[in-house]
């Protein structure tokens, strides 16, 4: 029996509450917050975190990454392979992007769920709309990855007892590549579309489970029309799970899966759950704990994230992480691009944060040499990877000069346990708030991007308590 | 295998400084041409009696044709020399061992930095590609972690530890208001300094040495022929050169409130010089007050102040002009300002200013001493280059 073995999400730290874009602008806004990715995050960086925390959770190594984003970081080279190098997975790994609109989620799923072995589906998205448009409020940003396998893989927590879809070609939203936001059509017209086909695909879906909708004990609804989804969710009466709109509003492409995964988050054995997406069509999947839900921990619940956010963001600097406002830039030369050679060199440091560790004294070294620092024994080392190892502030300063996208850069020098010290810029964090000792871990980041290349690396950031 | 040093084997018979600051209304070329016939004049020399030359420029050119062609040397060597911030000494060093191995008669050292043409704050320069996962930070950040570990380390509160750095800029700035070849002429109060917006971490723009454009020479000749030139020649004692393995940054037993390079350099200059107390035997030292928190670490690296009291004897004015051991008495790079490939250059210029009581009367040390100390650094804490140099006015 294949379904899923693990699961792990993303919300990121910032949240922008709808009041002030309603104080800013007169318009627009409205009641609570929306998670925002911070100015050093995208789809890709995202997709890491969010898969970590699945790793994390599971312990398991994926043979196949199926990624997808309506939001990609780059067209024409793959995404995933990012995150297969940030994930630190052999190359014998299958990493692959879908991508372009938010359905593409559907294919990341369906297409790990359909492949031999472990598989795993990550799911990212960084919405973003005009001012003012219910778009830029009512949008958020969030990853989820979920695990796929066999039972001889791992205890499966979940599976499906009934899968149905429908399609429909019709002008809901659209978006032009390179815009930053979404046209839409007159919502009505949208709702009435998409009720038929997710009726449609529901009742099959159940039909194939063999259930009857008053069986179901969960109902989750994701979908970008809001008008749809509100309609849609009637049927659901009181099993309808929280939609999170309210707190970190609605991140597109990986709103099912992050749904899926805050109803397992709290879900018992025996749970039947119907997932349903609209998105130029209909997903109805219903789904089926199994005793062993009780045992699966994850490494951070979607509530947890949620909590932790921070809603100290002003929005002029949203506006300015959006690209909406230019500020004056620092009088600094622009960074310089990453070279591809010596990344592809470093792809194990710079993707996976691999140091080395003296075979001999022990020693480790970040980034990792050849001839050891203690000892000076020369090509007698062994890889370690950092990326999961807490570490301690041992001194730290405020870099406003430097060249940021959101001065002014904190950069903290740290000491993992066990050992190993680097020097990090930090990131999510008060600069004012940062002190000797304090405890951080590492973060997959975009540093910047220069000449159309993305510059990924690890940033360190509070430690979640 | 060791080192021996050249203690007393070459001399320095003349020197060129050429004022620092923003030269809007001259290149590199003529800062060269300046400091260069400045210091031919000092030793009474034409340029046809050099026999070599050594050029240190960080990003000011490339290749010995940066000197030879504004100077219009003709077929001559020179060396062209790069070692960051210590670059204008690494040329005085080079040149000074060319001296001594008997290969020349005559050689020049020279020194200059065009900063003030790339429209920037702070330093830039080019580096190699890269993977992209270098520090980006700028050099006042990198140098701003010291003052925090020190502060920490030393039980020192956050308002103590800005007292120390103001009180660093403060008199260095008052000793650069009696230079008039310094950028900044200017006593500035220790309110305005402690008050000027933030750089990185606690210091402000007035805890940053000046960003200038300007030219060092120096003249040097084996020692034995010095008084061909001069009456007071100036006597290399020792020079010395650390470069480290750069761990500050991967070693945790690394504080950030040393710097390695520093003490092995200086342990190693002593040596060649038989120093054994510098801060009685010494009469001056230039230092490379980068940031304040720079010149603070420096004195207990160089052994001016023992472990843990620098900050005590900065405040109560041991390093003050009038001080125990007056430091930086040429306002330093935080007030005479730090054209890279000219500094260690101007900092032995005023070496031989004030040992050869040539210094203004306004700022001239009072010291029946003959030594002074130049010390420079190139880096940032955790991976550097340093330099340190004891010159003299008498031989032996």
């Amino acid at each position: 029996m294949r379904g899923i073995i693990g699961y792990g999400t993303y919300v990121p730290y910032y949240r922008l509450d709808r009041a002030k874009i309603t104080a800013a602008m007169g318009a627009g806004g409205g009641r609570g917050h929306r998670a925002v990715a911070g100015y050093d995050e995208d789809t890709t960086t995202m997709g890491v975190e969010a898969a970590r925390n699945a790793l994390r959770s599971s312990g398991l190594t994926p043979s196949s990454i199926w990624f997808a984003t309506a939001n990609p970081a780059y067209l024409d080279k793959t995404n995933a392979t990012a995150i297969q190098a940030a994930l630190d997975l052999p190359q014998q790994t299958w990493a692959v992007d879908s991508g372009g609109s938010a359905r593409s989620a559907e294919a990341a799923i369906l297409g790990a769920r359909g492949t031999s072995g472990i598989s795993m589906a990550v799911i990212s998205d960084l919405r973003t709309g005009n001012p003012t448009s219910n778009d830029e409020s009512g949008g958020g940003d969030a990853a989820a990855a979920v695990l796929f396998g066999d039972e001889e893989d791992a205890p499966v927590i979940a599976y499906s007892l009934g899968l149905a879809t429908s399609t429909g070609e019709f002008l809901d939203r659209y978006r032009l590549p390179g815009e930053s936001a979404s046209r839409i059509w007159e919502e009505r017209f949208g709702e009435q579309a998409y009720i038929a086909l997710a009726e449609d695909a529901i009742e099959r879906a159940l039909k194939e489970a063999d259930i009857a909708l008053e069986d179901v004990d969960k109902v989750v609804i994701a979908g970008l029309h809001s008008r749809a989804v509100r309609s849609l969710s009637k049927i659901a009466g009181d099993k309808l799970v929280d939609d999170l709109t309210g707190r970190i509003g609605n991140p597109g492409a990986a709103q099912l899966p992050l749904l899926v995964a805050s109803a397992l988050d709290n879900a018992d054995p025996e749970e039947i759950i119907l997932c349903v997406h609209l998105a130029d069509g209909a997903y109805a999947s219903v789904l089926r704990t199994t005793d062993a839900i009780a045992d699966y921990i994850p490494f951070s619940t979607v509530e947890s994230q949620i909590e932790k956010g921070s809603d100290s963001l002003d929005y002029n600097l949203y506006l300015t992480w959006r690209g909406f406002l230019d500020r004056e830039p620092p009088r600094r030369p622009d960074p310089d691009r990453p070279g591809a050679p010596p990344a592809f060199r470093s792809e194990d440091w710079k993707y996976a944060f691999v140091g080395s560790r003296d075979r001999s004294s022990g020693a480790i070294h970040l980034p990792p040499m050849r001839v050891s620092m203690d000892g000076g024994a020369v090509d007698d080392m062994e890889r370690i990877r950092m990326a999961d190892t807490p570490a301690t502030i041992a001194t730290f300063t405020v870099d406003y000069l430097a060249f940021s996208l959101s001065p002014p850069t904190v950069a903290v020098v740290i000491d993992f346990d066990g050992g190993g010290r680097f020097q990090a810029e930090m990131t999510d964090v008060d600069p004012d708030e940062v002190k000797i000792g304090d405890r951080v871990e590492m973060t997959f980041r975009r540093l910047f991007t220069a000449q159309g290349i993305h510059n990924y690396f690890w940033k360190a950031r509070p430690l979640a308590e | 295998m060791a080192s021996h040093g050249i203690k007393d084997q070459v001399a320095i018979v003349g020197m060129g400084c050429t004022p620092f600051g923003e030269h809007w209304d001259k290149g590199a070329d003529d800062m060269l041409v300046d400091a260069a016939h400045e210091a031919y004049a000092s030793a009474g020399v034409e340029q046809d009696d050099i026999d070599a030359f050594w050029l240190g420029t960080m990003g000011s050119g490339v290749s010995g044709l940066t000197l030879s062609k504004p100077l219009q040397i003709d077929y001559k060597p020179v060396s062209r020399l790069e070692n960051m911030c210590a670059t204008g000494s690494e040329a005085f060093r080079n040149a000074c061992y060319a001296v001594a191995s008997g290969a020349y008669d005559v050689v020049m050292a020279i020194g200059v930095e065009k900063l003030k043409d790339s429209g920037y704050s702070g330093l830039t320069g080019s580096r190699p590609p890269s993977d992209g996962t270098d520090s980006s930070l700028t050099a006042p950040a990198t140098f701003s972690l010291l003052a925090p570990a020190y502060a920490h380390k030393n039980g020192l509160d956050d308002e103590t530890m800005k007292e120390v750095l103001t009180r660093i800029a403060w008199k260095n700035h008052k000793n650069g208001a009696l230079n008039p070849r310094a950028q900044f002429r200017k006593e500035v109060a220790k309110e305005t300094i402690a008050g000027s917006p933030l750089v990185a971490g606690p210091l402000g723009i007035f805890d940053c040495s000046g960003v200038s454009d300007g030219s060092a020479a120096a003249v040097i000749v084996r020692a034995e022929d010095a008084h061909r030139y001069t009456d007071k020649p100036l006597y290399v004692k020792a020079l010395s050169f650390s470069s480290g393995p750069a761990t500050g940054a991967l070693d945790p037993s690394y504080d950030y409130t040393t710097f390695r390079e520093v003490r092995a350099s200086a342990e190693e200059a002593y040596k060649q010089a038989g120093i054994d107390d510098p801060r009685s035997q010494i009469a001056m030292a230039e230092v490379h007050d980068c940031f304040t928190p720079t010149e603070l670490v420096l004195m207990e690296d160089l052994g001016f102040a023992e472990e843990g009291t620098a900050w005590k004897e900065a405040l109560n004015g041991a390093f003050d002009l009038d001080g125990d051991l007056p430091v930086n008495p040429d306002g330093g790079l935080k007030s005479f300002g730090h054209p890279i490939g000219a500094s260690g250059l101007r900092m032995l210029f005023e070496c031989w200013l004030q040992l050869r009581g040539e210094a203004p009367p306004e700022r001239q040390i009072d010291s029946d001493k003959t030594l002074g100390l130049t010390h420079n650094l190139g880096g940032q804490p955790g991976a550097c280059v340093s330099f340190v140099s004891v010159v003299g006015s008498e031989l032996g």
